[in-house]
């Protein structure tokens, strides 16, 4: 569903059926609804059967990794005599991206369920929900919803009356882009610096206080319910692709296009279809310039690109970027790509955690280059100084927010050179008027 | 306890063999190849975010950090490949955008690790035309000072603070280009062994207010010596400028110290400079001390002594050799020696086993016990009526006027002169421990050797060469021309001691033998 906008007879409301509509939101309403009835059936299977599902499904994670979920799941032993620990990846913070946020605001039980589902298919007993501390509204629908949940004896010591026990907390974050990250929100959790850990030990084998640890994103966990009650087979049909990438995803729209807002289709859908039919295009009197499909940290598309582009996994990849958390920031000939690239490049600058070298230097070096350009002061040395310094950061860090900065930067120099020459040569940004200059 | 499993890598071209688990960097380091680093250090955990020694192995997507990456069987490591290169560079030109190029007034500059691969590795020129960033200098308590803007925020302080010295003062603040090394509320670096941070800052910002501005480090002579001021034995270095002892900073051993020494230790060098000392033998005429000839001056020493029974009053800090050569004095009678320690409050570094500021504030407590000497806290207790009082380089509070009007006849042999020993027969100057060497045994019975630094002053010489001359004129064998002789007649007829020579000690020292029957 397009929420705020109706459903789109295109789309593929799995996710966001019932975005909107605020009943809901409470146990009875979502009980209503069909919920918990995958909680109630998962808990009646073992582990290995859960995993085995979501395995076939072809799920894989949301988030922007697009690691495979039930292979994930399989690397956590359950009866190895260690604590397990799910985390769920609430910490939407990627620009352009807020998928999640409308899946904890309309459907938290959907999350609950979910989390549940995973928690006892990979042997934890405890689940921590880290939702971003900006999340006013999304942390208030899901602490209700996790308080019905226990007085409902859904969660607690005897989950549904089962014996298991499953204890969901809500960690709230405290606005630091990089506690997205696994391994910072790991560290966040514990009451440490939000910091990315070197990997290996991956979080399978030492993660949160050390123990095994699956991580997934809220858009991946709300995924699992409908899996289990229709089947691996119903959610692996939906591929209008390729077979690698199943099910439905939704998409974050916003940017200069006529109707912004959150929509879901099946894997595979024409990209040029969905920002011009299912999004309404551009507005009127303009033209669209640029995308940037999967949140801010991916490749910008021309359109060129985007129009030939299947909006799956393979296909963002396909066509110069990723799918990566599917928040998709349209851009029309009213934007200045200059002022864009930096305006990204500082709040890189400004989320780095300050660990690595390359990035903490590099991305405020980036963008103080691409502020002075913007302002007319640029030359062309800084233009392939920009494209080595951002080799220089990709590939080489604990974590890839560098790359992140850098990604935008290459392809914006590469595919909007013009641009780029237009600011030095005028020594003005062209998009400003001479006054406003 | 089963044998590590070994793997067999080849690093630059050389295979090496080390133990399962082994950082590349540590393996490369076998294999005689410096992988150039920041944030790690041998003696702290693995931080891995300097990023400066990626290295490219062969078949891996993308170059590892040597530090944090375990070696593999048959992995080949490319350490000075271009790739490897390139990205060194790029790591010692995002360093340098914002630290300041004040080399020519930092203390750092000449033993800086920024400095030197800048030098052999990075860029010849710098890109950024931005303004650097600016921080103010801070004061970080105890010795330490923190010049902000040289940082490269390693971590290495942090981590010394958390996990070895386990009292977390020191931490990363803000994020982005803005972090900064930052004191928690209220905290100051006042543990007793916080001082190491400066030596592990690998750039100029963290700097001993001590040390400040006292010299280049080029202009510095160094010799490998043993810290003098606890039973503990830390290896240190001593550093002399102009002949001036200006810093202590600790040698590793593995076995002592580690990377570390203490405030306490590293900060009570200056007695070891003092100008009131005597450079001259002295001899009595009549009611007044003359300066004479060393002959002269031994000649003097040696009738006072003899015929009468002795007692020595000896420095807890004299080398073994030293106290080795007194007892054979006192052996040649029934004569008698005793000490008195200094004490202080002990301080552990918790995360280093076995190591501390031991309450004892002397060298050599340990050697001086072996060698048959007698602590006490009125070590003049043994002198009797009409006994010659060899004093040689102990603390003067332990003495008053009436033990000296006991004693038949006074020889102080020391570096300096106390008012109250005027009285005596005669006097012989003698090196202090940083102009001389010899060997000290620590608390856990290690013979370690420390190296001369500097120049005796005016006609001092090594305690060892005085007594040794000192036990000829008195009839004995003692002619030694060289320290390690003395220790080889040492090791000959002392069985704790044999079979170590100053060979075998190294610059690492030997544990010695456990006396028959104990232990």
């Amino acid at each position: 569903m397009g929420f705020p906008h109706k459903s789109h007879p295109r789309e593929t409301p799995v996710l966001s059926t019932h975005f909107g509509d605020s009943e809901a939101r409470s146990l009875s309403g979502w009980r209503a609804r069909g919920g918990y009835r995958a909680l109630e059936q998962a808990l009646g299977m073992t582990p290995a059967e859960i995993v085995n599902v979501v395995k076939d499904s072809g799920l894989r994670g949301r988030g922007g990794a697009g690691f495979p979920t039930g292979l994930k799941w399989s690397f956590m032993k359950p009866g190895d005599g260690k604590p397990h620990y799910l985390c769920c990846n609430a910490d939407e913070s990627e620009p352009g991206t807020f998928k999640d946020r409308e899946i904890m605001r309309w459907t938290p039980h959907a999350l609950i369920e979910g989390c549940a589902i995973a928690s006892h298919a990979i042997g934890a007993e405890t689940c921590y929900i880290y939702i971003r501390g900006e999340f006013t509204e999304p942390l208030q629908t899901v602490g209700a919803a996790l308080d019905e949940a226990y007085r409902d004896g859904i969660l607690g010591k005897s989950a549904m009356g089962t014996g298991k026990r499953i204890d969901i907390y809500i960690h709230k974050g405290a606005g630091a882009y990089i506690c997205g990250e696994e391994t910072a929100l790991m560290n966040s959790i514990e009451g440490r610096r939000g910091n990315p850990r070197i990997k290996p030990p991956f979080p399978a084998v030492a993660g949160l206080f050390g123990q095994p640890t699956t991580i997934n994103n809220v858009e991946t966990l709300a995924a699992v319910p409908p899996i289990l009650t229709n089947g691996a087979e119903w959610y692996k049909a939906m591929s209008l692709s390729n077979p690698k990438s199943t099910g439905t995803k939704l998409f974050s729209v916003c940017g200069n296009i006529a109707r912004p807002g959150n929509y879901e289709v099946t894997m595979g859908f024409p990209f040029r279809e969905f920002l011009h039919d299912i999004c309404g295009g551009a507005r009127p009197g303009h033209t669209l310039k640029a995308v940037i499909p999967g949140g801010s940290s991916v490749p910008i598309q021309t359109m060129q690109e985007a129009d030939a582009t299947l909006m799956d996994y393979e296909g963002f990849v396909a066509n110069g970027s990723m799918l990566g958390s599917g928040g998709v920031i349209v851009f029309d000939d009213s934007v200045c790509m200059v002022r864009m690239i930096g305006r990204l490049a500082r709040f890189y600058a400004h989320e780095s955690c300050a660990q690595c070298t390359q990035c903490r230097e590099g991305t405020a070096w980036v963008t103080k280059i691409l502020e002075r350009m913007e302002n007319g002061g640029g030359t062309t040395r800084d233009l392939d100084t920009l494209l080595e310094l951002s080799e220089n950061m990709t590939g080489k860090t604990i974590c890839v927010l560098s790359d992140s900065c850098a990604a935008p930067v290459v392809s914006g120099i590469q595919k909007f050179r013009h641009e780029f020459e237009a600011h030095i040569n005028g020594k003005r940004c062209p998009m400003r008027s001479a006054a406003a200059a | 306890m089963s044998e590590a499993k070994m793997i067999t890598l080849t690093i630059e071209g050389r295979q090496v063999r080390v133990a399962e688990g082994t950082s590349i960097l540590e393996a490369a380091k076998a294999a005689g190849v410096l992988v150039p680093h920041y944030c790690y250090h041998p003696g702290l955990p693995v931080a891995g975010v300097c990023r400066m020694c990626l290295v490219e192995v062969e078949k891996a997507p993308k170059l590892a950090p040597a530090c944090a990456t375990a070696v593999a069987e048959g992995q080949i490591v490319h350490v000075h490949s271009g790739k490897a290169l390139e990205a060194r560079k790029g790591v010692l030109e995002f360093l340098l955008i914002n630290h300041p190029l004040d080399c020519p007034i930092c203390d750092q500059a000449g033993e800086c690790e920024l400095q030197d691969y800048t030098f052999a590795e990075g860029r010849s020129e710098g890109r950024l035309i931005e303004p650097k960033r600016f921080n103010p200098v801070e004061d970080f308590g105890g010795d330490v000072l923190y010049v902000t803007n040289r940082c490269i925020l390693c971590t290495r302080c942090v981590r010394f603070m958390d996990d070895v010295a386990q009292e977390p003062v020191l931490n990363v603040s803000e994020r982005g280009d803005r972090a900064v090394i930052g004191k928690f509320e209220g905290q100051d670096l006042t543990h007793p062994w916080s001082g190491n941070v400066v030596d592990l800052c690998p750039v100029g910002a963290l700097l001993s207010k001590d040390f400040l501005n006292k010299a280049r480090a080029w202009e510095l002579d160094r010799a490998a010596s043993v810290c003098p001021n606890c039973t503990q034995g830390c290896n240190i270095m001593v550093e002399t400028r102009d002949n001036m002892v200006v810093r202590l900073r600790p040698r590793s051993n593995e076995d002592v110290n580690k990377y570390f020494m203490c405030d306490y230790g590293r900060l009570n060098y200056r007695w070891m400079n003092r100008t009131d000392r005597l450079e001259a033998p002295l001899v009595r005429h009549g009611d007044r001390l003359a300066a004479a000839e060393w002959e002269v001056a031994i000649d003097a020493a040696a009738r006072a002594l003899e015929g009468k029974r002795i007692h020595a009053v000896v420095s807890p800090s004299l080398s073994n050799e030293a106290l080795y050569l007194v007892a054979r004095i006192l052996g040649r009678g029934d004569g008698t020696g005793a000490f008195r320690v200094e004490r202080g409050p002990e301080a552990p570094l918790p995360g280093v086993e076995d190591l501390a500021l031991r309450a004892d504030r002397a060298a050599n407590v340990q050697g001086a016990e072996m060698l048959g000497f007698r602590r006490s806290d009125a070590p003049l207790a043994g002198l009797r009526g009409g006994d010659a009082l060899l004093f040689v380089d102990a603390d003067p509070s332990v003495l008053d006027v009436g033990d000296l009007e006991r004693a038949g006849a006074v020889v102080v042999i020391g570096t300096a002169l106390p008012e109250i020993l005027r009285t005596a027969d005669a006097v012989l100057p003698i090196a202090n421990m940083v102009e001389e060497e010899g060997t000290f045994t620590n608390i856990r019975g290690r013979v370690q050797r420390f190296l001369q630094a500097r120049a005796a002053p005016g006609m001092a010489r090594p305690s060892w060469w005085v007594l040794g001359d000192l036990l000829a004129r008195l009839g004995e064998p003692g002619s030694y021309f060289l320290a390690s002789d003395v220790f080889a007649a040492l090791a000959a007829s002392r069985s704790e001691f044999s079979g170590l020579s100053y060979d075998s000690l190294g610059l690492r020292g030997l544990p010695v033998m456990a006396p028959a029957g104990a232990r």
